[in-house]
């Protein structure tokens, strides 16, 4: 069980700058996030491109912003549990107890949501037939690859991906790539080798189809395709593999008794609290009367929410504004010498 | 402005006067209609709110896809030939009359 004042879920920009402001005001915090690294949605979603309305900032990358922010709190040593998700909370005396998934346990007295639109999860086929293989001979990621060896394996996608695992896999396993369209949203030099692999007849490469059906009887035997034109084609296969990106899934958090609206949560202005106490929420996550989904805005209610948080973590305590330039309590904290 | 047809997965129909510079998707985002969900709230980096034009005619009066929606229809729910991005949709008086249809589901 690790104590600490306060737990953030999320660690895209909104969550590192809460944490940041945690940090500014004594408090501790823990971060968890569902992907392997750091950054959210500006990580996932578009590290290369540039992000012109961050204040003072005329252009940055979604992964500069993220390194500068890592850089930020650097000084506070707060601990990151990735790859891990929060599963469960519970209230007891006016402390939250917090489950995540990799069964780690947090006691704390505040819980920050800076979730985006929630978890990043793969994409999944949409033909019920998949279900039954999932995780099994039906993979939307690939832990062993020594698995395919000498298989027969259909991947589907167009994206770095599909790609890479399809010029990977061919070395040592009969591979069929499938895609929507004849177009390849993947770097230029994958796409030239998989046209080379294709051309020599290395890898089947089949554009324009989509996945119709999976058949099988106790194992997977063959994967069914169609195209948009009514036609169809039987593959045999022993692994099916799906790349289609990743989609946000709100998951758990829809589960903890807080007021929603669509996919998003209602909280004051004042300090971005919830319905819940003790729970706050900021970002994307979060709504209110004039809600702009702008990283700035995120950077505005986690500095809130910090403050927030300072009530039940420090109930004895007075909270007293400061500022970084002149506070050499905060110059402590931050480990900077005068 | 311009009048949209939103036709739900389940035949539901919808209709919606938006004003001109809005994209469709904020047409129904405003309208409370269901079966859009524009989880990144309009900025071409998830597929959730994907639409397919049936109507050939129209497919072909819409602007060109921008670089970038195709690769992102990749990543939707069944995406098809005629899929757009409701989100790169803007309104203007020559879209008066469109019908979008919204896939079974975004996410």
């Amino acid at each position: 069980m690790i104590k600490t004042d306060v737990v953030i879920i999320g660690a895209g920009p909104t969550g590192l700058f809460c944490a940041h402001q945690l940090g500014i005001i004594g408090l501790k915090c823990e971060i968890v996030d569902n992907l392997d690294k750091i950054g959210g949605q500006c990580i996932e979603l578009y590290p290369d491109k540039p992000i012109y309305d961050i204040p003072a900032v005329p252009e940055c990358t979604g992964e500069e912003l993220t390194n500068n922010l890592i850089e930020q709190i650097k000084p506070f040593n707060f601990n990151f549990h990735l790859s891990d998700r929060v599963q469960e909370l519970k209230n007891e005396k006016n402390k939250w107890l917090v489950k995540t998934l990799n069964g780690k346990e947090f006691e704390t007295p505040n819980i920050v949501i800076a979730g985006g639109v929630g978890s990043f999860e793969p994409r999944k086929f949409p033909t019920k037939s998949a279900e039954k293989y999932d995780g099994k001979s039906v993979l939307y990621s690939i832990k062993d690859k020594t698995i395919f060896k000498d298989k027969s394996v259909v991947i589907f996608g167009g994206g770095d991906s599909a790609l890479d695992w399809a010029i990977e896999l061919s070395n040592s396993s009969k591979v069929t790539l499938v895609h929507r369209r004849d177009e390849f949203r993947g770097a230029p030099a994958s796409v030239q080798k998989i046209k080379e692999l294709s051309d020599n007849k290395t890898i089947d490469l089949i554009t324009k189809y989509s996945i119709k059906d999976i058949q099988g009887n106790g194992s997977l035997e063959s994967v069914e395709i169609k195209s948009e034109t009514g036609e169809s084609k039987v593959i045999k296969a022993d692994y099916v593999l799906g790349f289609f990106g990743l989609i946000m899934q709100l998951g758990p958090i829809a589960e903890w008794g807080l007021n929603l609206n669509k996919k998003t949560i209602p909280v004051n202005t004042e300090n971005f609290e919830t319905n819940k106490k003790g729970i706050f929420a900021i970002g994307d996550i979060c709504t209110y009367p004039g809600k702009l989904k702008l990283i700035l805005s995120g950077f505005h209610e986690g500095a809130l929410a910090a403050r927030g948080c300072f009530k039940y973590a420090r109930p004895d305590e007075k909270y007293r504004f400061e500022f970084t330039t002149a506070s050499s309590t905060i110059k402590d904290r931050l480990g900077v010498k005068e | 402005m311009a009048k949209i047809k939103y036709i739900e997965f389940n035949g539901t129909e919808h209709e919606a006067d938006v004003a001109n510079g809005l994209s469709v998707m904020e047409g129904a985002i405003q309208n409370d209609i269901p079966g859009i969900d524009a989880d990144c709230g309009g900025g071409m980096s998830c597929a959730t709110c994907h639409v397919y034009i049936s109507d050939d005619e129209w497919l072909k009066k819409l602007p060109d896809k921008e670089m970038g929606e195709d690769d992102m229809l990749d990543q939707a729910f069944e995406p098809k030939s005629y899929s757009r991005l409701s989100c790169q949709l803007i309104v203007s008086d020559d879209l008066d009359g469109l019908t979008v249809h919204m896939p079974e589901k975004q996410v």
